[in-house]
């Protein structure tokens, strides 16, 4: 509008340096920075990234114990000789561990001691206890390589002609229950995480929605002015991508605060007895890199979530933008 | 520059609101669209901005067909065409400067390309000292101004006002009507939707009256 005649229609005396002057700040952007609907969306998506990175946390912690309990036992197999009348209990003892330790994919064998038995009985038989007295089975325990485990099975065959007393537990049934378990509570977790995340997702994109809600107005006016559909959803993307992440971030953090609290805590009070029954279950509370890694995804997720949200919600807005119009005249 | 011929518009099942509109807007025009309240003036203006699409008849807007304008090409041709709504529409978190600056900053425009432009025409309009204030601080004349300046930045060919004095008194209301009638001496065709008949009479304006859906237009 250079070509404006001089006679403009104001009354007031217009002084131009100062005015020109204060023009020259930063414009404000197209979207509100913060309104109260948008300080309600950073909270609740500051919940939602916190539940859903302790419950990632927890499932990660859960899947890593499991599988240090799966690898602890079947580390470890068990050669156990009962007493029969007229067995020379000590020779079928090295009898056995030769045969074991002869098999590929055995690292060793150790006849567990009549000290040893007879600290294993203590606690139900009490101590002073003369193991010779008493038909009590001794055990060798034999080292497997986890990477190439022996034929058990061909070891049982091996043992068994040779010494009829003597049975070979590889700690198979035990270890499949335990791994059954420890699958069984991945799985539930599994579930449960998938149930927050779905929880996560559905409350992010209503409370996106609820917070676009207060800025319909502003996609009007945008419509109005003639900016491209493409335009006015970049500016809610972005501005609803940094809301997004800003929530994400504090609850991802607060979360990774949680975990490294616990990790302090279960340290601190190592070899204390609820410390040691905690880290017995548990581990040592540490999440690892790949439990940090996924509350970082989480928290782009989210982001990428909540603005592709708004990006949604802009664009359906704008498609029937015209049938909403109030018709006043 | 903008043709209705024949043209109908209902909403959804309901009845016809507008019937059998034929209308020329040529360049440079002055006209007044006028009739009673519900008589479907906005609803015209909206057909005449191409925010309606008419349910039967021939609409050519800039020489094209209606009916064939893709909405990707809506937004070139709207910034054609300036709007000065009832309600203003104001932005309430943007000043009157960042307000009437929209439209170019949506074209993607640099500010120091525009700052010159927009302060000029600010007070041009008479909202030199009102430029960096919130619209909620406005008055409802002020406002008006500052949603005419609006739309008038991008220097468009067609000016469409609803009910430009519906909110102020008498005599801002013959200012406005100045301020109208200099911009189309400058080239822009000016189309005022109003029921006021004592704005009606200071000019000497073709006038299209729209009764039960149909339009008569009194050159």
């Amino acid at each position: 509008m250079t070509d404006l005649p001089a006679d403009h229609l104001h009354d007031e005396a217009v002084e131009t340096t100062p005015t020109v002057r204060r023009v020259q700040r930063k414009m404000v952007p197209i979207v509100p920075a913060q309104n109260i609907a948008g300080r309600a969306l950073v909270l609740v998506i500051a919940i939602m990234t916190f539940l859903s990175c302790l419950t990632f946390g927890a499932v990660t912690l859960v899947r890593d114990t499991a599988s240090v309990w799966e690898n602890q036992i079947s580390r470890e197999a068990t050669i156990q000789i009962k007493p029969v009348e007229g067995l020379d209990m000590e020779a079928a003892l090295a009898q056995a561990s030769q045969i074991a330790s002869e098999f590929p994919g055995v690292k060793g064998t150790k006849i567990v001691d009549r000290d040893a038995t007879a600290r294993l009985l203590e606690p139900w038989l009490g101590s002073g206890l003369n193991i010779d007295e008493l038909p009590v089975p001794r055990l060798i325990v034999v080292t497997i390589d986890e990477a190439s485990p022996p034929d058990f099975a061909a070891m049982r065959a091996a043992i068994t002609p040779k010494l009829p007393s003597a049975a070979l537990d590889d700690h198979r049934t035990w270890v499949d229950r335990l791994v059954a378990m420890g699958r069984t509570t991945v799985t539930i977790g599994f579930a449960v995480l998938a149930l927050i995340l779905s929880a996560t997702v559905l409350t992010v994109v209503f409370a996106t929605r609820g917070a676009m809600a207060g800025n319909g107005h502003i996609i009007e006016v945008l419509h109005f002015v003639g900016a491209e559909a493409r335009f006015i959803a970049r500016e809610f993307r972005w501005h609803f991508l940094v809301t997004g992440m800003k929530g994400a971030a504090a609850g991802g953090a607060a979360a990774i605060a949680v975990f490294i609290i616990f990790s302090w805590w279960s340290s601190r009070n190592m070899a204390t007895p609820q410390a040691d029954q905690a880290t017995a279950l548990f581990g040592n509370f540490a999440i690892g890199s790949t439990g940090y890694f996924g509350v970082g995804l989480m928290v782009l997720v989210i982001g990428a979530l909540t603005a592709a949200t708004s990006h949604a919600t802009v664009v359906a807005y704008l498609s029937d933008i015209d049938i909403r119009q109030p018709d006043a005249g | 520059m903008i043709r209705f011929e024949n043209v109908g518009l209902r909403y959804g099942m309901g009845p016809e609101i507008l019937r059998d509109i034929s209308l020329h807007i040529p360049e440079r025009s002055f006209q007044f669209l006028s009739g009673p309240s519900g008589a479907g003036k906005t609803t015209l203006l909206r057909l005449l901005f191409m925010s309606l699409k008419p349910t039967r008849g021939l609409i050519t807007i800039f020489g094209k067909d209606r009916s064939r304008i893709s909405r990707s090409e809506l937004p070139l041709l709207r910034r054609r065409i300036g709007v000065v709504f009832q309600d203003f529409r104001l932005l309430d978190h943007m000043t009157t400067y960042e307000n009437v600056a929209l439209p170019l900053r949506v074209r993607g425009r640099e500010e120091a390309s525009y700052r010159t432009d927009v302060t000029e025409l600010l007070k041009w309009d008479g909202l030199g000292e009102r430029m960096h204030v919130l619209p909620p601080v406005l008055s409802g004349g002020e406002k008006q101004r500052a949603a005419i300046a609006r739309a008038l930045i991008e220097q468009p060919e067609i000016l469409l006002a609803d009910e430009p004095t519906g909110n102020v008194d008498p005599p801002l209301a013959r200012r406005l009507l100045r301020l109208f009638i200099e911009l189309n001496r400058l080239g822009t065709a000016v189309v005022i939707a109003t029921h006021d008949l004592g704005l009606m009479e200071q000019v000497d304006a073709r006038r299209m009256i729209l009764a039960g859906g149909r339009l008569d237009v009194y050159d």
